[in-house]
C-alpha cells in the first residue's frame, strides 16, 4: 500500500514536471501582460479608497484619515454640488440622444448597403463611410468650426447666400446639443455597419429566393428576412450600448465643447478632470467617477437580465 | 446575392441615399483640404465652396516651417511606432499563451482580463497611481498605461483560436517549444490580425489627446500632435509662424488652421483604405464572443 502511494506520488511529480517542462514558456509570456494588467487595472482599484477618505498628497491612501459620515462626506458633497447634478443630466442626456439616434442609424445603414446592386459602389460607399471613424474629435472639432462657426462657417456662408438666418450650431446651447448628436452620428455610423454586414452575411440567401418566389416585395423581404437575421446582434449591440449610458468618454465632448455651451456639454469625465485634476478635489472626483463605475455595471447587469428574459443570448 | 427580382426603383433609392452619405462624410474634409489650398484673400471673401481659389501653398510652407508643429509631428509619429511596437508585443504575449486550452489557471486569467472591461477605477486613481509611479508629466506616461487594450486582446485571441489545433500539436510532437510554435506557426498565419491591430493601435495613439492633456500637462516639449491642435484650432490667432511672419489676417490663420489640419489627418487618410479589407474581418472576429 505504502509504495503504491509513493509510487503514484512519484508519477504525479513527473507529470508536473514534465507539465511545467512543457508549459512554463507560457507562463512567463504571460507574465508581462499580467503585471501589466495588475499595474494599470487593479492597483487604481485600491486608490478608490480615497473617495471615502480626507484626500492628502503627503500620505498613501491607507494612511488618509477617513473622511466625515462614515466615509461618505464626498458622496453627500457630491450630491448637493450644482455643477454634479447638472453633469450627471448632461451626460445622461448626451448618451440618451445618441443612443436613439445613433443606434439605429448604422442598422439602417447596412440594410441599405445590403440592397445595393452594385458591388464596385458598395465597396468604394463602404470606405468613404469608413473615414470619419479614424478622424480624431480634435480633427473633427476642427472641420465642424470650419463648416459651422456661425459668421465664417461655409454651412452659415450658404444659409446667408440664400438669404436666411445663420443657425448658431455651436454657440447656443440646444443647438449644440443636435451639433454634438449629429457628429457623433456621423463619425460612427459607417464604422459600425461592420458588425451588422458581416450577421447579414450569415443569412441564407436562398430565404430571399424562396421569397421572390412568392412574390414579396423588397421591404417585406427586409422586413422579414433582413431585420430577424440581425436580431442577435442588435440585442448584444444595445445591451452594451445601455451599459455605455452613464459612461462618458472625454475626447469628444471636450474637443467640441467651447465657453458658451458648458451648461449642457459638462458631462462627468469632465467634471472629474475639472475637480480632481485641474482643481484639488480629488476625493470628490474619486467618488464621483466610483459612483459612475458602479452604476454603469447595474445597467451592463439589468439590461442583459431583460435581454435574457426575452429569450435572448445576452452577453453571459 | 443575385436579388434581379427587385424593383428598379428601388435601386436608385438605395443609390441616392448612399451618394447622400458619400458626400456628407466627404464633403467636410474636402472642404477643408480646399481651404488649405486658398489664398488667405478668398478665404476672407468667403467664396471657397469645392475647389482652392487662387491657389496659395503659403500655409503649408509656414506651417512645415514651424518647429514647435513639425517636431510634434516626428515626435508623435515616433511615439505611435513604438506605442504600436509595445502594444503588438503584449497583445500577442497576452493572447497566444491563452489559445492552449490544456493550459491550467486560463480561465482565471481570462476572468482577471474581463473585470478589467465591465469596471474600471476611474480617473484619478489612475492619476495617483501615475503619480506614485513617477509617470506624470513623463512622456512614458503616453505609452505604458494603456498599452493594451482588451478588445483588442480579444479580436487576437479569437483569431489564434481559429488556426487549426493540429497545426500547434504535430509541432508540439516534434518538439517545438512554445515559442517556436509561435514565430514558426502563428505568427506567419496571423498578418492579417496584425495588421488590423497595429491600424487600431496607431490610430489610437497618433489620435489621441487627453492622456497627455491629464497626465503630461507641463511637459509641453512631448505634447503629441493632437493636442497641440487642440491649442491651434482653439486659439484665436495660429501658430507662431503666422504671425511673424505678418501673416494675421483672419483669413490667413484660417488656412493655416486647416493646413494644420489636413497635415495631421493625410497619414491616416492614406492609410485606411488600403487595411480596409482586414479591419473588417478584425472587427467582425471581435463582434465574436472569445
Amino acid at each position: 500500500m505504502l509504495a503504491e502511494t509513493r509510487m503514484q506520488k512519484a508519477a504525479k511529480r513527473y507529470k508536473t514536471r514534465m507539465y511545467l517542462k512543457r508549459y512554463w514558456m507560457l507562463y512567463a509570456m504571460l507574465l508581462i501582460p499580467l503585471v501589466y494588467f495588475i499595474i494599470f487595472k487593479y492597483v487604481p482599484m485600491t486608490y478608490i479608497q480615497v473617495a471615502f477618505k480626507k484626500f492628502s498628497i503627503t500620505k498613501s491612501a491607507w494612511e488618509m484619515e477617513w473622511a466625515k459620515n462614515s466615509g461618505l462626506e464626498y458622496f453627500i458633497k457630491a450630491f448637493s454640488n450644482r455643477d454634479f447634478l447638472y453633469a450627471v443630466r448632461n451626460t445622461l442626456m448626451l448618451n440618451a440622444l445618441g443612443l436613439v439616434f445613433g443606434f439605429p442609424a448604422p442598422i439602417l445603414l447596412a440594410i441599405v448597403l445590403n440592397e445595393l446592386p452594385y458591388r464596385r459602389f458598395k465597396r468604394i460607399t463602404q470606405t468613404v463611410a469608413y473615414m470619419p471613424h479614424f478622424l480624431s474629435w480634435i480633427i473633427i472639432s476642427g472641420l465642424a468650426l470650419q463648416l459651422l462657426a456661425t459668421r465664417f462657417g461655409l454651412v452659415n456662408i450658404v444659409l446667408r447666400n440664400m438669404g436666411l438666418e445663420p443657425i448658431q450650431f455651436l454657440d447656443k446651447p440646444a443647438n449644440w446639443v443636435w451639433t454634438y448628436v449629429f457628429l457623433g452620428v456621423w463619425q460612427s455610423v459607417g464604422w459600425n455597419t461592420i458588425i451588422y454586414l458581416a450577421a447579414l452575411t450569415g443569412i441564407n440567401p436562398e430565404l430571399y429566393e424562396a421569397a421572390a418566389v412568392d412574390g414579396a416585395s423588397r421591404l417585406r423581404k427586409i422586413w422579414h428576412i433582413t431585420l430577424p437575421g440581425l436580431r442577435s446582434t442588435i440585442v448584444i449591440l444595445l445591451i452594451l450600448s445601455l451599459g455605455q449610458i452613464i459612461g462618458s468618454e472625454f475626447d469628444r465632448p471636450y474637443a467640441l465643447t467651447n465657453t458658451l455651451v458648458t451648461s449642457v456639454s459638462n458631462v462627468l469625465s469632465i467634471f472629474v478632470y475639472n475637480y480632481g485634476i485641474k482643481g484639488t478635489q480629488q476625493s470628490l472626483a474619486t467618488a464621483v467617477g466610483f459612483f459612475q463605475s458602479v452604476i454603469g455595471v447595474i445597467f451592463l447587469v439589468n439590461a442583459n437580465l431583460i435581454a435574457r428574459r426575452f429569450d435572448e443570448r445576452g452577453l453571459w | 446575392m443575385v436579388k434581379s427580382k427587385n424593383s428598379k426603383t428601388g435601386d436608385y433609392v438605395v443609390v441616392a441615399i448612399c451618394v447622400v452619405l458619400i458626400l456628407i462624410c466627404f464633403l467636410p474634409v474636402w472642404n477643408v483640404f480646399v481651404r488649405s489650398l486658398s489664398s488667405p484673400a478668398a478665404l476672407v471673401r468667403s467664396d471657397v465652396y469645392l475647389w482652392p481659389k487662387e491657389l496659395d501653398l503659403t500655409a503649408y510652407s509656414l506651417v512645415l516651417k514651424d518647429a514647435e508643429y513639425t517636431w510634434a509631428l516626428a515626435w508623435t509619429a515616433m511615439l505611435t511606432v513604438g506605442c504600436t511596437f509595445l502594444s503588438m508585443t503584449l497583445t500577442t504575449l497576452c493572447a497566444f499563451p491563452l489559445v492552449f486550452d490544456k493550459l491550467k489557471g486560463r480561465k482565471l486569467v481570462n476572468g482577471l482580463i474581463l473585470v478589467t472591461i465591465y469596471f474600471n477605477a476611474g480617473t484619478i486613481p489612475s492619476f495617483l497611481l501615475f503619480h506614485n509611479l513617477n509617470l506624470i508629466n513623463s512622456p512614458l506616461v503616453l505609452a505604458l498605461p494603456y498599452s493594451l487594450s482588451v478588445f483588442n486582446m480579444i479580436i487576437m485571441r479569437t483569431f489564434l483560436q481559429n488556426i487549426p489545433d493540429s497545426l500547434r500539436e504535430s509541432a508540439e510532437i516534434d518538439g517545438a517549444n512554445p515559442f517556436q510554435i509561435l514565430f514558426s506557426i502563428y505568427i506567419p498565419l496571423s498578418t492579417s490580425v496584425i495588421a488590423t491591430l497595429s491600424l487600431f493601435y496607431a490610430v489610437g495613439r497618433w489620435n489621441g489627446y487627453s492622456d497627455a492633456l491629464m497626465f503630461m500637462n507641463r511637459n509641453k516639449k512631448y505634447y503629441p500632435i493632437q493636442l497641440l491642435l487642440y491649442f491651434i484650432i482653439q486659439s484665436k490667432e495660429s501658430v507662431d509662424a503666422a504671425t511673424q511672419e505678418g501673416f494675421s489676417s483672419p483669413g490667413a490663420s484660417d488656412a493655416i488652421k486647416a493646413a494644420t489640419v489636413m497635415i495631421a489627418t493625410i497619414p491616416i487618410l492614406m492609410v485606411y483604405p488600403w487595411l480596409q479589407r482586414f479591419f473588417i474581418h478584425g472587427v467582425t472576429l471581435g463582434a465574436m464572443k472569445g
